[in-house]
């Protein structure tokens, strides 16, 4: 077990480090930074002054290492735009998004698991279809789209929550739902298919000829293994949720990470877009980290293999 | 996919539009005496210096006040800081200021407060964001506890337009103090309003300054409490403004503003503004042997494209379309040149007489407003000439162009408000990278009215540089751009063609 999670932690950190270099390089050949830095207005001496100023006119494979060796010691630099430490800006940003992406995935797990269960237990009646469908129409709607769909009901016209903001949990309600949603077809499926396998499996078949209840049998005995996969997926999910939370951000104004590392690119915030790469990928490789090893812990054969 | 995402906004919009318009009525901020608004920009920083944004122009004429105000009616220079000013050559300027005038943290105002703005935003090492705004100061002396002298590097006649709205007056005391950062996250001035709380990225406010001076050309404050937000989606933003949540927004698309017009209780201003488009073509074969180096070509594009007919149907409101290379308000932007009427066979006679009996193909770049130049793309092509249209980011393109690969530009210039022609004729014709001209004639006598402090002089040779950019179709100028504003019915606000909205100018109905 050891040897396999030493092996994993090395290849995470590998991941991190090429997803750095990639994204420094795919920033700088995407133009001149100088340009986006100084505004439309500025002239050939402004510019000047900004390449100096931020140290653009170096090599980039001079900016990168120097760079990567600062983050090293950690420190990821500070914003030319906001001037101050990105680490500083980005801790801020990070908790509204946690926030937001907890919620988002209690609020798909609370949906998703009791619909997938009833759905298996009751295959091919009209609770299942029903599942199916909300599965379908989660996966194919735009989160974008369903966020101002329910600014548009629950805001415009039932005016039960704010149309944006995130002073309060009144504030949250709606962004949680739009972000929440698009994990739930992910989770419903696991949770039915799983379900479907465990419930004509033998062991449950002698559960049931115990003379078990059946809410025993389906919630002691059979769910606690048909959500083994479900628990791998959902830190893969929140990962998602935290890096994809950026329209629902924008949608609903929220001041949170992945707003800012949109609006970081837009405006060639270098030291932001390194810092988010870094901490998103770190974030990523983290939790990918953790559902393997869970996956280890909880089925002996991925370790073997 | 965001054009996608963009069409799929407007049907939502429409949605809305028809929900309001039968569902309860908007809620006004008349009874709190607040006005909210937003925008889409976060700003890095509240101090002026050091943001390019025209949201930190709109923050900073709020809080702070200049030494000079140019009325956004009449256009006149009145005192504002300075209680008077007078010429005493032509690089030096001096002002008798205003006594008794407090700032918002109670500092008193005097040439220490000047002198100390002046020589820091003017000193390079300073670092200060828009150095053309600055970088004519040689230095500012005290003459006495209210008098100051500026003098310039070299002579700069629209320096009055620079001081009317582009250097606020910071406290000498409390900036040494805080410095820039500080400055940029608690900000103090003279002005109508102070900002009482800033939570960056979400929201600014600004209480009414009650000790504002009274002889101020501003005016007095009207409206108690501004509440200033960031929303980046402009559909959240309807959504705040059709509910109550918001009073104000602007720079609207104009299908979304169509649609709002028509909700009861809300007015959409579709104003003109300082900002051009034009069509900026490679006359001086920096690109290579272009065919823009023919004046013929040149002057077949200006007759091949109905700037009317994009000007009416896709641009709309206050636009109108011009035929300098300036915003027809400015100093010295004189419309009394050569004109290109939309005339096709005229286009194709000129370019067959160059030598493009069937046209030829170029690539054609932009970076904003694309529809405009789709349009533009399919008149082009009506007389042969077939335009690649390739969309770029503004920084890109820029950088593209000053490697000298952009023969034929789709561009825009908002003069950064100043109401000025050296300002947009200045950036283009005057040899820099962005020129694409290189006409010595042109630069010379830009040069001479840029440096002239007489009136005449300056009208004279603005006018005759602009006479030969017309003649020789070294550019097309297109049309003026709108912005258009959405606002509660309650509200009384009137827009400005530099589009930097003055809230201490409204008030409540």
């Amino acid at each position: 077990m050891l040897q396999y999670s030493l092996k994993r932690i090395c290849l995470a950190l590998l991941v991190a480090v090429t997803v750095s270099f990639l994204s420094f390089m795919l920033v700088r050949v995407s133009g001149d930074p100088a340009f986006a830095l100084a505004g439309e207005n500025a002239s050939e001496s402004e510019l000047a002054m900004v390449r100096q100023q931020y140290g653009l006119d170096r090599p980039v494979l001079v900016q990168y290492f120097d760079w990567a060796g600062r983050a090293l010691h950690g420190d990821l630099g500070q914003s030319p735009y906001f001037k101050e430490h990105v680490v500083v800006i980005i801790g801020h940003r990070l908790q509204v998004t946690m926030i937001l992406g907890l919620s988002a995935l209690a609020f798909a797990l609370i949906l998703s698991i009791p619909l997938g269960v009833v759905a298996a237990i009751r295959p091919n009646t009209w609770i299942d279809r029903l599942a199916l469908g909300l599965s379908v129409f989660g996966q194919a709607m735009p989160s974008f789209w369903f966020g101002l769909i329910l600014i548009l009901i629950f805001s415009v016209k039932l005016r039960w929550f704010p149309v944006s903001g995130s002073t309060s949990w009144r504030h949250l309600v709606l962004p949680t739902i739009a972000l929440g949603y698009y994990g739930i077809p992910a989770f419903m499926r696991l949770t039915r298919s799983g379900m479907m396998d465990v419930l004509s499996s033998d062991y449950i078949r002698t559960a049931r000829a115990k003379g078990l209840r059946a809410a025993s049998v389906i919630f002691k005995h059979a769910l606690r293994n048909a959500i083994i996969p479900v628990v791998s997926v959902v830190a893969v999910q929140l990962g998602f949720m935290l890096g994809g939370s950026v329209v629902i951000e924008s949608v609903f104004a929220i001041n949170g990470f992945g707003l800012l590392a949109y609006e970081s690119i837009a405006r060639a915030d270098l030291p932001m877009i390194q810092a988010i790469v870094l901490i998103l990928s770190l974030i990523y490789v983290v939790l990918t980290l953790l559902a393997d090893i869970l996956n280890a812990l909880l089925d002996p054969r991925i370790r073997v293999s | 996919m965001l054009k996608h995402l963009r069409k799929m906004s407007v049907v939502l919009m429409m949605a809305m539009v028809m929900l309001v318009t039968t569902g309860s009525p908007i809620l006004a901020s008349k009874a709190d005496d607040t006005l909210r608004f937003a925008w889409k920009k976060e700003l890095e920083t509240l101090d002026r210096y050091f943001n390019t944004a025209r949201e930190g122009m709109i923050v900073s004429r709020l809080i702070c006040d200049d030494l000079i105000y140019r009325d956004p009616v009449s256009n006149k220079y009145k005192p504002l800081l300075a209680k008077s000013w007078k010429w005493i050559d032509n690089t030096t300027i001096e002002f008798e200021l205003r006594q008794g005038i407090v700032f918002h943290n109670g500092e008193k105002f005097d040439a220490d407060d000047v002198v100390y703005t002046l020589n820091f935003v003017s000193n390079p090492d300073n670092k200060i964001l828009v150095q053309r705004n600055v970088n004519w100061i040689k230095k500012a002396e005290k003459l006495g506890p209210y008098k100051v002298r500026v003098l310039f590097k070299k002579p700069f006649p629209a320096v009055l337009e620079y001081l009317a709205g582009n250097l606020p007056i910071y406290p000498n005391e409390y900036y040494a103090k805080v410095g820039p950062e500080g400055f940029g996250r608690q900000p103090v001035g003279t002005g109508p309003y102070k900002v009482v709380e800033v939570d960056p990225g979400k929201r600014i406010v600004f209480k009414k300054n009650a000790d504002y001076f009274k002889a101020s050309p501003k005016g007095q404050p009207a409206i108690g409490t501004l509440v200033q937000r960031t929303i980046s989606e402009m559909t959240t933003q309807v959504a705040e403004l059709m509910t109550g949540g918001l009073d104000w927004i602007y720079l609207v698309p104009t299908d979304q503003a169509e649609k709002l017009a028509k909700v009861p209780n809300i007015k959409v201003l579709k104003a003109e503004t300082m900002r051009i488009g034009f069509l900026q073509m490679d006359a001086n074969g920096r690109c290579g042997d272009t065919p823009f180096k023919k004046k013929e070509v040149r002057q077949a594009v200006c007759y091949a494209i109905d700037r009317d007919a994009i000007c009416k149907n896709l641009v709309g409101g206050q636009s109108r379309v011009i035929n300098s290379a300036c915003y027809p308000g400015q100093f010295g932007c004189s419309q009394n040149v050569k004109t290109y009427e939309y005339n096709p066979v005229k286009a194709k006679k000129l370019l067959a007489e160059a030598g493009y009996p069937h046209g030829f193909e170029t690539d054609f770049y932009g970076y904003r407003n694309r529809p405009y130049a789709e349009a533009m793309v399919g008149y082009l092509k009506g007389v042969g000439i077939k335009a690649n249209l390739k969309y770029l980011k503004y920084s890109a393109l820029r950088e593209k162009t000053s490697a000298n690969k952009t023969p034929f530009i789709f561009l825009t210039w908002g003069s950064y408000g100043i109401n000025d022609i050296s300002n947009i004729t200045g950036s283009f014709f005057r040899f820099s990278k962005r020129d694409l001209t290189h006409d010595s004639q042109v630069r010379d006598w830009l040069e001479q009215g840029d440096t002239s402090i007489d009136r005449k002089v300056r009208l004279d040779v603005y006018h005759k540089a602009l006479s030969k950019i017309a003649d020789e179709a070294y550019w097309l100028p297109l049309f003026t751009w709108v912005a258009n504003y959405a606002f509660s019915d309650e509200l009384n606000f009137a827009a400005q063609p530099d589009a930097v909205p003055r809230f201490f100018l409204s008030t409540w109905k």
